[in-house]
């Protein structure tokens, strides 16, 4: 079963939520991935013994010089403007390919030779039985999506994997979540948080998928989420008052579930809940 | 002409707040959300839009089963695994590289152009403002935030006003780098937790790439003194001005569900720590010469 936590507004509580269930379910075999590259923290948590780690690249095209006649094929099929063809001499813009292939198929001299842009890395650890891997987007690069894709690709074979899923709506997040069983968004009961969580609602339909909501620090704000739940129909699974105590665990990089004693029966519940509630879905489906 | 952006890596370190706080503080000025994913400055401006236009941006794949003689060339070369064994193309995959459209032999592939999302020209109690709203779970976002820059810069110019303050996205990638490029200077709102000083750290390196001044604030700076030092620690190692402490305070939220900034809320010490704040922004933003 694989469990997505999103948001659409940042900073509601997303690696709390995931770094805390994960490690609530000591008893089962899970996996927990990172997927926010842009600003992965799950780590900072979880302080799991890294054991690997690998660099992602991205294919870029290459010119060979010798063999090019300068047609211009390449330019005109690359939608991106990665490629400028030059009477002397060929351009190419790494930074802005998509890895495509369209160069390297349209070129009629096989000109067109396999150069990398690197993307990032992808890290695996592991914390007592529970398996953590991220990826951390190199700073400077602009694309996320590839190096995300890379990270939920390790995400099998194991009984619940856990997605800590990047802010926002778009193509990042839809990168992280999607092929997943399991929407779990976490939010506040603010303007912000809920202008954002109904993004977030419509992201996780377009692709069809079950979702419950988390309100973190419910008793800051007004009842609009709960309001916006029930227009909706869907679930309110679990609410979390402001403690400061809870903030001042979190902010010097310590696990709730170890500390403050009823994280870890909320976070089981929470995890019963969901099943439960997945459960509902595909039978209504 | 001096655009400030307001960027912080971690997201919900309260960069909308600050940015709203500032607009409530600085007559002569154009306000830019840049944040096109998940825009939430409008909330608090409750902007009339003036203008709303559409943002096309990118190419999807369609193809036509009439014309379509399922050889499966188009499948082969889709590198986005866009296209299904029945031949279909799943808008969310399809990456608009237009590979199957060139190749496909039956010329069955057409390529429109796609409709990613809106801008607008609004005005505010606090002057004018250029938002945007991205499609869900649309691309592209970089190139809307360019687009939102670029016009709240020529609504500046029309308008003779010297200054654009622009409400910035989280992270590093694509849509952060359309936003700080070209930036006189970018504030960095942190929060005082392991995730803000690891974040913080990724992000000044990203503004260090682009070359843009830093200047550092700390939210919620109350809640974790250990890690205000770290920040400080961090900022004086990288000549990083910190401009101002922010303490917690729930102010910021009653004032966000009455859809107000806090300067508008009342008196209350986030509505004195953002006055400062503003004051040492400004003094940092003159220093700059452009």
């Amino acid at each position: 079963m694989i469990i997505s936590i999103a948001s659409g507004k940042g900073g509601t509580g997303k690696t709390t939520v995931a770094a805390n269930l994960a490690v609530a379910l000591k008893d089962l075999d899970v996996q927990l991935l990172d997927c926010d590259v842009e600003e992965p923290n799950a780590h900072l948590f979880l302080k799991p013994d890294m054991c690997s780690g690998s660099e992602v690249f991205a294919e870029v095209p290459e010119i060979d010089e010798n063999r090019c006649s300068h047609c211009g094929k390449c330019q005109e099929l690359c939608m991106f403007n990665a490629i400028a063809v030059l009477p002397q001499a060929v351009l190419t813009f790494k930074e802005l390919c998509h890895s495509c292939g369209g160069c390297f198929m349209v070129c009629p001299e096989n000109a067109v030779m396999a150069g990398r842009r690197l993307l990032g890395k992808v890290e695996k650890g592991t914390r007592g039985n529970l398996h953590f891997t991220h990826g951390v987007l190199r700073v400077g690069e602009a694309m996320a999506p590839p190096l995300i894709r890379k990270v939920r690709a390790t995400g099998n074979g194991h009984q619940v994997v856990i997605v800590d899923a990047p802010p926002g709506t778009s193509c990042p997040v839809i990168a992280a979540i999607r092929g997943s069983d399991y929407v779990l968004l976490v939010t506040e009961p603010t303007p912000f948080g809920l202008n954002d969580l109904e993004l977030a609602v419509g992201a996780a339909r377009c692709l069809r998928l079950p979702v419950g909501i988390v309100i973190n620090r419910s008793d800051l704000g007004d009842r609009r989420i709960h309001d916006f739940a029930r227009k909706e129909n869907l679930p309110v699974l679990l609410e979390i008052p402001f403690d400061r105590h809870v903030a001042e665990v979190y902010a010097r990089g310590d696990l709730l579930v170890e500390v403050v004693p009823q994280w870890h029966a909320m976070m089981r519940s929470l995890f019963e809940k969901i099943v439960s509630n997945l459960r509902e879905w595909k039978q209504s489906q | 002409m001096k655009e400030l952006v307001v960027i912080s890596g971690k997201g919900g370190t309260g960069k909308t707040s600050i940015v709203g706080a500032f607009a409530a503080l600085t007559a002569g000025k154009v306000l830019c959300d840049a944040d096109v994913d998940a825009a939430n400055l409008h909330l608090l401006m409750r902007p009339r839009i003036r203008e709303r236009h559409d943002f096309r941006s990118g190419h999807k794949a369609v193809i036509d089963e009439q014309r379509c003689i399922q050889c499966g060339d188009c499948l082969e070369r889709c590198r986005f695994d866009a296209i299904s064994a029945s031949f279909s193309v799943d808008p969310l995959s399809c990456e608009g590289c237009g590979v199957c459209v060139h190749f496909c032999p039956t010329g069955a592939i057409d390529f429109p152009e796609s409709l990613c999302g809106e801008w607008y020209s609004s005005n505010s109690r606090f002057g004018p403002l250029i938002h945007a709203r991205l499609g869900i779970a649309e691309e592209n976002s970089g190139k809307l935030v360019t687009l939102v820059r670029k016009q709240a810069r020529s609504l500046a110019e029309n308008l003779s006003v010297d200054l654009i303050l622009t409400d910035g996205p989280p992270g590093t990638g694509c849509p952060v780098i359309a936003s700080i490029g070209g930036a006189s200077a970018v504030l960095i709102v942190s929060e005082p937790t392991v995730s803000g000083v690891h974040d913080l750290e990724r992000v000044g390196n990203l503004a260090e790439c682009f070359g843009v001044p830093v200047m550092v604030c700390v939210n919620k700076a109350d809640l974790y003194w250990d890690a205000v030092k770290e920040i400080e620690r961090l900022c004086q190692a990288r000549g990083y001005p910190i401009v101002g402490r922010i303490p917690f305070d729930p102010a910021f939220t009653r004032s966000q569900v009455e859809g107000m900034t806090i300067i508008e809320y009342g008196d209350v010490p986030g509505k004195a720590a953002l006055e400062e704040l503003w004051e040492k922004v400004r003094l940092q933003l003159d220093r700059i010469n452009q």
